[in-house]
């Protein structure tokens, strides 16, 4: 359908290629790969028992539920979201089309800082609606809410920059034909557009999982630190890292590490099997 | 052609659909966890504190729950939040729900007291000794052998001494080290010559840590600098944790720095926790409590508690907020609001 080829597979390579992959795999092996093996090596510098009981931890367990938990509500929200300002601006014309594609960029362009700031001016006890809140006993900032907020905040533009290149491109000729044919809107909705979409859509959940699994700058400003409630796994791993328990830093680090290779696995796996369907997004 | 059979295989389908559906579902038994573990007669109260009392609470958290168990029979579950102290009290200011906070200086609290109103300007006359039950000081950490030769104020001065102390701005024990410095300053020559000296002291400091926890940790862990200004508990927990790589100097003379306690009235009179807070921090001048203090190299006010440590803290010459600067408040805005004189000396390198 728009399965591009790939002409550099097909030409020969210059002769300085030897040299670009020795370099590129240097840089690889001291920013990636170095990086990665001092996190597990020093989560196990004191044993495998020491691991285990650095990961099971109350506090520890707590920062990986919280983390779970947050991921949970914030990936299928941003999966809606992503599926419907995709279907929007690829399907349809119409007034502030750009505006909208700009504002799904934004937490893009802007420091995590700042997504989560924007909460506490809003919602913090002396924010906009502060006093409202504070009277109707609603928590939102220092805890889960406010987290939940902030990693949505950051990650909403993932799930909806994987679709709207693919959606543009394969264009609506078969949802015209399902809906002459007599097809309801959901019909066409779950048995046409869904189907097209659906490598994109778990490729762009992926990636919106782990950066909402990774967050720190955002969730930091919104967490408060309180031990065993509001810190997630990232802010864990500082908190450890302060309290000069390096060991059950770098083991905490080391999950985050394991959850983002799974992803990895998952994502290269399916770049393998579908690069046709993907390839619309290498355009950005 | 009526039928409309998508191009892919419908177990796949079923497959991908099946698993966004489970996501959220493989997730739910976790969420039980928390909401459980506060049921039942758990009562939580949460302690936003500084830096460098992550141990102490700890420690003393286990003590109380233990004592207001058997006193009261509720259980409580004492959370810790711990960051330099300016901005924890900016977090409590945004709505964190403290209970209590214990921060490095009275002028954080005033600040909670006065923009979030949440509890009485008086704060600090509701508890004996100032609301301070325990003290510390600023002494230097240098590395083993002291090969720069740092005996006094005045060696941090010189060209190449690297000092390490976080920022005014946002660490309560940056404050207090600052202070100590200036005041040196002023008895060895007048507020000219102090402002002369604190202008050269931080062209030595290469990087303002947020924390006296960061600082410690770029001195410690990273080999950053010659001399770390800590707080003396501080000092000591570095040699405690990283082995004996330094050695603790005692200038001169020091500042006596009071870390404070409060109540935060609004706070537990919405959470219904007033009687456990009270208790909370009625037991932190404890003998049991102060006897914790010591053994975490804070200086105990109790008698007994400050006898049996009397021989680990080195007696110096400290100068009190009160009398060398006239409180925080005056401190406060002539070294540390935005303009002032801290932001006049400082220039990042």
């Amino acid at each position: 359908m728009t399965a591009v080829g790939r002409p550099f597979s097909q030409t020969r390579l210059p002769g300085f290629a030897p040299l670009l992959v020795i370099a590129s795999a240097t840089v690889m092996t001291v920013l990636v790969l170095l990086p990665l093996f001092v996190v597990f090596s020093d989560a196990f510098s004191k044993g495998i028992g020491h691991y285990l009981a650095a990961i099971t931890e109350p506090d520890a367990v707590s920062a990986m539920k919280l983390t779970l938990l947050v991921a949970a509500i914030a990936v299928p929200l941003n999966a809606v979201f992503g599926i419907a300002a995709a279907w929007c601006i690829a399907r349809f014309e119409f007034r502030g089309k750009g505006v909208l594609l700009t504002l799904i960029d934004l937490p893009f362009s802007m420091s995590p800082v700042v997504s989560g700031l924007v909460w506490v001016l809003l919602f913090g006890a002396q924010g906009w609606f502060g006093t409202w809140l504070i009277d109707h006993d609603v928590k939102i900032i220092f805890a889960t809410t406010g987290l939940v907020l902030a990693t949505i905040l950051v990650t909403f533009p993932f799930v909806a920059r994987e679709l709207i290149p693919l959606m543009q491109d394969q264009g609506s000729d078969e949802e015209a034909a399902a809906l002459t044919l007599g097809a309801g809107g959901f019909t066409t909705f779950w048995r046409i557009t869904l189907p097209n979409i659906r490598w994109a859509l778990l490729y762009g959940v992926l990636l919106c999982n782990a950066r909402a699994m990774g967050e720190f700058g955002a969730v930091s400003v919104v967490s408060g630190h309180i031990r065993g409630l509001t810190t997630t796994l990232p802010l864990h791993v500082e908190v450890l890292y302060n309290d000069y328990d390096f060991v059950g830093a770098f083991a905490a680090a080391s999950l985050l590490a394991s959850l983002g290779l799974v992803t990895l696995v998952l994502k290269t796996g399916l770049e393998w099997r579908h690069s046709g369907e993907l390839s619309a997004n290498r355009r950005h | 052609m009526t039928t409309f059979s998508p191009p892919a295989s419908a177990p796949t389908r079923r497959m991908l659909v099946g698993g966004l559906a489970a996501a959220p579902l493989l997730a739910s038994p976790l969420l039980a966890g928390p909401a459980q573990a506060q049921a039942g007669r758990t009562i939580t109260l949460l302690n936003v504190s500084y830096d460098p009392t992550r141990e102490l609470y700890k420690e003393i958290n286990a003590a109380f729950a233990a004592y207001w168990k058997g006193k009261t029979g509720e259980i409580l579950d004492i959370k810790q939040s711990h960051g330099g102290s300016g901005k924890q009290a900016r977090s409590v200011i945004e709505g964190l729900e403290a209970d209590v906070v214990t921060l490095a200086l009275a002028g954080d609290i005033d600040e909670i007291s006065e923009r979030a109103k949440l509890l009485p300007a008086n704060w600090q006359s509701r508890l004996p000794d100032n609301s301070t039950p325990y003290t510390s000081t600023i002494v230097f950490l240098v590395r083993k052998g002291n090969p720069k030769g740092i005996r006094d104020w005045p060696d941090l001065v010189k060209p190449s001494v690297g000092v390490i102390t976080p920022n005014p701005k946002t660490s309560g024990g940056a404050r207090w080290s600052y202070l100590a410095a200036y005041n040196y300053g002023v008895q060895h020559g007048g507020p000219g010559a102090a402002k002369d000296y604190i202008t050269r002291l931080y062209r030595n400091v290469p990087v303002l840590g947020a924390g006296a926890r960061d600082a410690t940790t770029n001195f410690a862990q990273r080999n950053l600098g010659d001399v770390l200004l800590s707080w003396e508990n501080e000092a000591y927990l570095t040699i405690d944790e990283f082995g004996p790589n330094f050695d603790i100097v005692y200038p001169s003379s020091s500042i006596l720095a009071e870390p404070p306690v409060a109540l935060v009235d609004k706070i537990v009179d919405r959470h219904k926790t007033r009687v456990q807070a009270t208790g909370y921090l009625n037991f932190l001048y404890s003998p049991l409590a102060q006897d914790i203090v010591g053994k975490h190299h804070f200086r105990p006010r109790e008698a007994k508690a400050a006898a049996k440590y009397a021989a680990s803290f080195k007696t110096i010459p400290l100068a009190t907020i009160d009398k060398a600067f006239g409180g925080w408040k005056k401190a406060s805005v002539a070294h540390f609001a935005d303009g002032a004189l801290f932001d006049q000396i400082y220039k990042p390198a």
